[in-house]
C-alpha cells in the first residue's frame, strides 16, 4: 500500500488502543502497520537498524521503534502510553499504544478512555488466557465502541480455521457478557503479515477485512451525536470592545449530542433557563453544532454563568447529585482510603469531595467482587461512594463517556488518583469469597 | 461468531462527521480553553517557526471576538534567521499581542553560559526559557511540540507538569485520562501544555493551507547561499559556518523546520506554493527532524535528557 497526495482530502480521524504484550507480538503489529501505511520513515528504520547492529541482533527490532525512553531501551519493557501516528488515504488515525506489563491496569484504562476502538491480541497458541478476559474487561469498563480480537501467530498454528473458530467465539461469548457492544475476530499473523494490511493467501477460509481495512471502515464518533446534548462551559468570552460592547459568548467543547439555534436550554446547577440565540463555531456563525465541536453559544437571557457551569436542553437535562457512585480504576502510587479528602474533576468543574465509602473491590480475571476493601492501590478497580461539597450535573457512564468521567484528585500535591466511571459499572456478578490479593497483574 | 464486514464509504458525507482537521481544531481550541479557564498567567512560546504560527492562530480563533489572554515567549538563540523574526515581529503587532524574549547571546555575554565548540546553540535555550519562566512567573507554557515528532516527544502528554527547576521526569507524568486534563501544580511548578499533540507534520501543512496562514519566506523554495555539514545544507552566516574547507554553493532550496540556524538544514526543493510544499512532505521518506535537524541526531536519548533539564 503507498501513501499518494489522495491522502490530502478530507479525512476522518480514528483513535484507537492496543493491548497485549510484546509476547503476544504486539510491537510487531503496531510496526507493521506504521511500516507498511508508510508512517515509519527512511531516517526512523536506520537509526533502528543501526541499533540493531550495535546490539548483535540479526533483524531490525521493531520494538525499538516504539520505545522512547531509555530505561524502556535499557530493560526491553514499554513503561508509559506512547501516542503514535498513521494515515492512509482513508482516515487518520491515533494509536494509544499501552504497554502490556505488570502494574499496567492504568495505561491500558488510559488508552482506552479516548478510543473509539480497541485491539486485543492474543496468541493463537494459546488462546483466551487471564490477561486477555482483563483486556476485555477494560474495554467493556471504559465501553470502548468497537472491539477487535486480533488472533496473531496463525502462521504457528498451521493457519487453521478450527483454531481461529474457537479463540473467537469464546472471546466473544466473554467479552458480549460484559456489555462490549461490536466485536470483530481477525485471524493474522503480524510476522508474516497475514490480515493486517494485506489479506492473507494462507487463510482463504477466512472472509472478511484485515486489520486496516477495519480500521478504516468503523464508524467513528456516532454514540457522541445519538446522546442528549451537553455543553460545559469552559471560559466566558466578553470582549467589552468598541466593535463587541455586549458580546457575551461561553465557549466550550460539546460533550455529546447536538445543539441548534432556538433550542430551550437549562444551565446547571442553577437550574436558569434560556435560549439558544447564536451558535459561533470558530470563523462562523451556524444554526447547528454537535460533538466534538469546539463553539461559543450565545443565549437569549442575561443570567450568570461562569466555567463549570453545564448547558443542556430543558427537555433532556441531566439530574444533580451529590452523591456519586462510580467505579473507579485506582492509577496513582499512594492508595485512597475511606474517609479520604479528594477533589473531584468532572468536565470543567472542579469540587471538594470526601470518599465515603469503598464497597468493593474488583479481580478482573474472573470479574469476582470482594467486600469492604478499606482502600484501593495502584491499579485496582473498585466501587466508591463519593459525597461532594457542590452538586454535579453527572451524567451515568454507560450514556456518556464525557460526561459520565470524573478524575479524582489528592488536594495537596495534585496528583491524579483515580479515574472514574459514574453509574454501574457492567454486569455485576454475584460476590464470591473474599480471595488473598494476587500481586503483580501482569497488563 | 460475528465477524462484520466492513462495507466502504467516505464518512466525511455521514451526518455530524467532523474532517480530522476540524477534529484536531476542536481538541486544540478546547486545551487553550482549559487553561485560560485555570491558570493564572500562561504564555505562549512563539518563534516564528510554522508550529507557533498555527498555535497562535488557534488561540486567535478560541477567544474571538475577544482578544487573546496570554502573552508571548520567544527564546532567542542570536542565531535565527532574519525573515523568521521579522515575521515574528509582524504578527505581534497586528495582533496587539505583547512579546517578551530571553536572549541566549545575552547570557554568553555575561558569561553565565558558554558557548559550544560546534557553535550549537538549541542546547543553550533551556536556561535562558526557564529562568524567564520563573522571574516573569509563568504557570503555563504553551509549546508547539507534536508527539509524532521523536520518539521521546511519543511518550508526552498534552498537560506536562514540570517541578520548579523546570524538569520532566517521564515516570511521574499524570495519566491522560479521557478529555479531562489536570492541570493542578504547587507555587513555583508549572505546566507545559501541547495543544499540537496529536497533529502531524502534514496535518499542520494541511491546516495552514486550509486556513490560509501566512508563513515566513524560507518554507518555500528560494535560492540561498549553502554549504554541506553533517549531511544537511546549512546557511552561511555570522553565527560560525562555513569553514574554509566547507565551500559554498547557491542551491534552490526550503526550510521544513525553522529553529537555529546552525543546527536546521534545508532541503533541496523546487516547491514555490503551498500545495506543492505539501505534495513533496506526502512523498517525503524522511521525517521532519530528521532531515533537518542535527541537534536531534546527538544521541539515542538526546530529546528525552534535554526534556527532562526543562528543553521544550
Amino acid at each position: 500500500m503507498t501513501t499518494t497526495t489522495e491522502q490530502l482530502s478530507a479525512t476522518t480521524l480514528l483513535r484507537f488502543a492496543t493491548a497485549g504484550s510484546v509476547d503476544d507480538g504486539k510491537s510487531t503489529l503496531v510496526g507493521r502497520l506504521l511500516h507498511d501505511s508508510k508512517s515509519v520513515l527512511e531516517d526512523q528504520l536506520e537509526a533502528v537498524e543501526r541499533v540493531s547492529q550495535d546490539r548483535g541482533q540479526d533483524a531490525p527490532d521493531l520494538a525499538l521503534l516504539t520505545d522512547g525512553l531509555r530505561a524502556e531501551r535499557e530493560q526491553g519493557i514499554t513503561i508509559d502510553v506512547a501516542y503514535r501516528y498513521f494515515a492512509t488515504a482513508r482516515r487518520r488515525f491515533i494509536l494509544a499504544d499501552t504497554p502490556g506489563h505488570v502494574q499496567y491496569t492504568r495505561n491500558m484504562v488510559t488508552g482506552a478512555s479516548t478510543a473509539d476502538l480497541a485491539v486485543v491480541l492474543v496468541d493463537a497458541r494459546n488462546g483466551v488466557i487471564e490477561q486477555t478476559r482483563r483486556h476485555a474487561a477494560v474495554a467493556a469498563l471504559l465501553r470502548v465502541p468497537h472491539v477487535v480480537l486480533a488472533v496473531n501467530k496463525m502462521d504457528l498454528v498451521g493457519y487453521q480455521e478450527t483454531v481461529f473458530a474457537s479463540i473467537a467465539e469464546e472471546f466473544t461469548a466473554y467479552a458480549s457478557d460484559l456489555g462490549v457492544p461490536e466485536i470483530t475476530a481477525i485471524p493474522i499473523s503480524a510476522l508474516a503479515g497475514d490480515n493486517v494490511v494485506e489479506p492473507s493467501a494462507n487463510m482463504d477460509w477466512y472472509g472478511g477485512p484485515t486489520v486496516l481495512e477495519h480500521l478504516e471502515t468503523v464508524p467513528v464518533s456516532h454514540d457522541l451525536t445519538a446522546c442528549p446534548a451537553r455543553f460545559p462551559v469552559q471560559y466566558v468570552i466578553r470582549p467589552q470592545s468598541a466593535e463587541h460592547p455586549d458580546y457575551r459568548g461561553y465557549a466550550g467543547q460539546i460533550a455529546s449530542g447536538v445543539l441548534r439555534v432556538g433550542e430551550p436550554v437549562t444551565v446547571l446547577p442553577s437550574g436558569r433557563t434560556s435560549t439558544i440565540a447564536g451558535i459561533d463555531t470558530l470563523g462562523q456563525s451556524v444554526d447547528i453544532a454537535w460533538a466534538p465541536q469546539s463553539v461559543t453559544l450565545r443565549l437569549a437571557d442575561d443570567i450568570d454563568i461562569s466555567r463549570g457551569d453545564l448547558i443542556a436542553p430543558s427537555a433532556s437535562a441531566p439530574a444533580t447529585t451529590q452523591d456519586v457512585e462510580a467505579t473507579v480504576c485506582h492509577v496513582a502510587d499512594q492508595p485512597l482510603a475511606v474517609g479520604a479528602r479528594v477533589l473531584i474533576k468532572h468536565t470543567t468543574r472542579t469540587v471538594k469531595a470526601i470518599v465515603k465509602e469503598i464497597p468493593s473491590r474488583l479481580t478482573l480475571d474472573d470479574l469476582s467482587q470482594h467486600p469492604s476493601p478499606g482502600q484501593l492501590v495502584a491499579n485496582d478497580i473498585g466501587r466508591v461512594v463519593v459525597r461532594t461539597a457542590e452538586p454535579l450535573a453527572l451524567d451515568a457512564y454507560a450514556d456518556s463517556r464525557r460526561t459520565g468521567s470524573f478524575l479524582l484528585i489528592d488536594p495537596a500535591d495534585g496528583t491524579t488518583l483515580a479515574a472514574g466511571m459514574a453509574g454501574e459499572s457492567f454486569a455485576s456478578k454475584a460476590e464470591t469469597a473474599v480471595q488473598a490479593d494476587e500481586e503483580g497483574w501482569d497488563f | 461468531m460475528t465477524t462484520t464486514v466492513a462495507h466502504v464509504h467516505d464518512e466525511t458525507d455521514a451526518p455530524y462527521a467532523l474532517s480530522h482537521l476540524d477534529a484536531l481544531e476542536s481538541e486544540a481550541v478546547h486545551i487553550f480553553r482549559e487553561v485560560a479557564g485555570e491558570f493564572e498567567k500562561p504564555v505562549i512560546l512563539f518563534s516564528g517557526g510554522k508550529d507557533s504560527i498555527v498555535m497562535l492562530h488557534l488561540a486567535l480563533k478560541a477567544f474571538a471576538p475577544a482578544p487573546v489572554p496570554f502573552t508571548l515567549l520567544h527564546v532567542d538563540t542570536g542565531h535565527n534567521f532574519p525573515e523568521v523574526l521579522a515575521y515574528r515581529d509582524a504578527a505581534v503587532a497586528k495582533h496587539n499581542l505583547r512579546l517578551h524574549v530571553a536572549s541566549v547571546q545575552e547570557y554568553i555575554d555575561a558569561g553565565k553560559l558558554r558557548e559550544r565548540p560546534d557553535g550549537v546553540r538549541n542546547p543553550l535555550q533551556t536556561v535562558p526559557l526557564t529562568e524567564a519562566i520563573q522571574q516573569l512567573g509563568f504557570d503555563a507554557v504553551f509549546g508547539g511540540g507534536r508527539r509524532d515528532e521523536e520518539k521521546a516527544r511519543a511518550k508526552e502528554r498534552v498537560f506536562s507538569l514540570r517541578d520548579e527547576f523546570s524538569q520532566w521526569d517521564p515516570r511521574r507524568q499524570r495519566p491522560e485520562l479521557w478529555q479531562l486534563y489536570n492541570g493542578r501544580h504547587a507555587p513555583g511548578e508549572h505546566v507545559r501544555v501541547f495543544p499540537l499533540s496529536n497533529w502531524t507534520e502534514l496535518d499542520v501543512w494541511q491546516y495552514i493551507d486550509r486556513e490560509d496562514i501566512e508563513l515566513p519566506e524560507i518554507y518555500f523554495a528560494h535560492e540561498r547561499d549553502v554549504f554541506q555539514r553533517a549531511g544537511m545544507w546549512l546557511t552561511a552566516g555570522e553565527w560560525g559556518g562555513p569553514k574554509d574547507t566547507e565551500p559554498v554553493e547557491k542551491r534552490l532550496v526550503r526550510y521544513r523546520t525553522v529553529g537555529d540556524m546552525s543546527c536546521t538544514g534545508a532541503v533541496d526543493s523546487d516547491a514555490t506554493t503551498l500545495d506543492a510544499v505539501i505534495a513533496e512532505i506526502a512523498v517525503s521518506r524522511l521525517t521532519e527532524r530528521g532531515a533537518t535537524r542535527a541537534d536531534d541526531k546527538l544521541s539515542e536519548a538526546a530529546m528525552e535528557d534535554r526534556k527532562r533539564e526543562g528543553y521544550f
